[in-house]
């Protein structure tokens, strides 16, 4: 019994983890929905949703239960099984980045005040296995996965995502749903790279792929680059500007311009799977965000605060994940703003834009970095 | 035991993507079998304890070359129904390959057989990226430096043949077949 438990704990406590995750990051995107609704109806002076709940709050749960309801159409000449694994596809690459986020600072010592309150609960030869818990989450990361790679996991698995786009466009037999999963896919390899090239400066600034490592190397910089912003500024731009090309969002939202293509790849859906396509987006949004965050603007480190809390404390965890949520609620809203602000490329200025311009700033900025990161290690 | 698990699953899984692509008569499918065969092999990486193998399997191969095919595909919208004609001498060289690969397969079977049993210790850091880094600008760096001149001459050539009917004068090879055009 107690070994077993033993065994069983890391996968038990994993599983919290992931649900927990899971579940922050599922309200955080329906509130996101909720909230570009909102202010778009804002920018262009109309009240936008107010009808369900006080201020409209339980909008996303009324949106969800309609997608529930809704009848789910599938095309005649539709490839049944692709046109059925596009979206699990979409909804799963924008969901697996989330095990590596740093949701905050290692806790020290987390629940070791409590056990005194707690029951005394024997197992095997364990006198109190509350104990042993206790003394299992010492120096607890909150990140689900400590993987030394991080940011390459990122990169690497919403690059995955563009299959769900791609093969929802080609099953549904439909010549705009073809024509937008072909604008996405070209779309999201040539913004890749250029994306992947303005993440290479702020590596080697840091000297490691870990997310958490990358936001230690922020907080023990000198205080002109403690933020990777002020050095990486340019890194930083292109970065943006690539992440709202690889999420499909204005004004890169080309793969569904409803001006030219009906709603692009996701025409021939209904009811639960454009839910998943459109959960996909605002999940993909959320990474985009947390990756900003983390690479240029210092993640959970806030300068200062360890002057107040203790380090690894409760409140100093609490205080730097409430930082690192402001922080991505920022960038969540620079999306809207700018959805309700710029118009649409067309698809040869995209293409042009980032082959012609992104990607050699972005090769240059590395260039640039690997010099002075060489005659500083000097 | 978890390892045990997590490989039988993740082998058969490849296997049979394996089994599907080579079966499926539509390009498409096969190659979505392709790129389940990519991910599982990512899959069995990371159990091996080699991290940055696994992601750069997903990154490069089930990122960027597969998309490539699959866009490829799309826009060829190749016919179903329609039979490939493929020569018949292909079968022959497909059948002699198979046999190679047997034996191949067969010989690696043995060799492992015969090596000497080691756990695999997921903290060693053979797998990690600073080893391979390192390995790869130090012991290893005349190969990297030939792979990126013959992957810079690979683009300049890509770049060359795409531009061939805008600059016929550009051109050293196939001069007459433009003329006679």
């Amino acid at each position: 019994m107690e070994t077993a438990f033993k065994t069983a704990f890391p996968l038990i406590v994993y599983s919290l983890g992931i649900v927990a995750a899971f579940g922050g990051v599922m309200m955080i995107v329906a509130y996101t929905v909720l909230a570009e609704r909102k202010v778009l109806g804002w920018i262009q002076r109309r009240i936008g949703p107010n009808r369900v709940g006080p201020w409209g709050v339980l909008q996303p749960f009324a949106d969800l239960l309609k997608f529930i309801l809704k009848e789910d159409l599938t095309p005649d000449k539709s490839t049944k099984f692709v046109y059925f694994l596009a979206p699990i596809v979409a909804l799963t690459a924008a969901f697996l980045p989330m095990v590596v986020y740093p949701f905050g600072p290692p806790l020290s010592d987390p629940l070791s005040w409590l056990v005194p309150y707690l029951p005394v609960i024997p197992l095997g030869a364990e006198p109190n296995i509350v104990a042993w818990i206790a003394e299992q989450a010492k120096n607890m990361p909150l990140t689900i996965a400590r993987i030394d790679i991080g940011v390459l996991f990122v990169l690497a698995v919403t690059s995955v995502g563009v299959y769900g786009i791609a093969l929802a466009g080609w099953s549904s037999n439909n010549k705009y749903s073809l024509m937008g999963g072909l604008r996405s896919s070209a779309q999201m390899i040539s913004y890749e790279l250029a994306m992947g090239a303005s993440v290479l400066g702020v590596v080697m600034l840091a000297g490691t792929l870990d997310l958490n490592g990358i936001i230690n190397a922020q907080a023990n910089s000198p205080w002109y680059m403690r933020w990777f912003i002020i050095p990486q500024f340019i890194g930083f731009i292109v970065f943006l500007i690539s992440a709202f090309a690889e999420t499909n969002r204005v004004p890169f939202d080309l793969p569904e311009a409803e001006t030219e293509l009906v709603a692009g790849f996701h025409t021939e859906y209904s009811a639960l799977k454009f839910a998943l396509f459109f959960m996909a987006e605002y999940v993909n949004m959320f990474t985009v965000s947390v990756m900003c965050v983390v690479l240029f603007l210092g993640g959970w480190y806030v300068p200062g605060l360890s002057h107040i809390f203790e380090v690894g404390s409760i409140p100093y965890a609490l205080a730097s994940h409430v930082a690192f949520l402001l922080k991505i609620f920022f960038f969540l809203f620079l999306y809207i703003w700018i959805r309700g602000t710029l118009p649409r490329f067309r698809f040869d200025q995209l293409m042009s834009f980032g082959w012609k311009f992104l990607l050699p700033v972005a090769i240059g900025n590395v260039i640039v970095t690997t010099i002075v990161v060489f005659f500083l290690n000097r | 035991m978890a390892g045990t698990v997590l490989f039988f699953l993740f082998a058969g899984f490849a296997i049979a993507c394996a089994v599907s692509m080579v079966y499926h008569r539509n390009p498409l499918y096969s190659a979505i079998s392709l790129i389940g065969v990519f991910l599982a092999l990512a899959a069995l990486y990371l159990t091996l304890a080699a991290p940055f193998i696994a992601i750069t399997q997903i990154l490069v191969y089930a990122g960027a070359i597969m998309v490539l095919v699959i866009f490829v595909i799309m826009l060829l919208n190749l016919d179903e129904d329609k039979p490939l004609n493929r020569l018949k001498y292909l079968y022959a060289v497909g059948g002699g390959l198979g046999v190679a690969l047997l034996a191949q397969t067969f010989f690696i079977f043995y060799a492992v057989l015969k090596a000497p049993k080691a756990e695999v210790d997921p903290n060693t850091t053979v797998g990690k990226t600073m080893s391979i880094g390192r390995a790869m600008y130090t012991e290893y760096l005349l190969p990297v430096e030939i792979v990126g001149v013959m992957l810079l001459m690979a683009i300049i050539g890509a770049v060359i043949l795409v531009r061939k009917m805008e600059h016929p004068h550009l051109e050293l090879v196939g001069e007459d077949e433009d003329e006679k055009e």
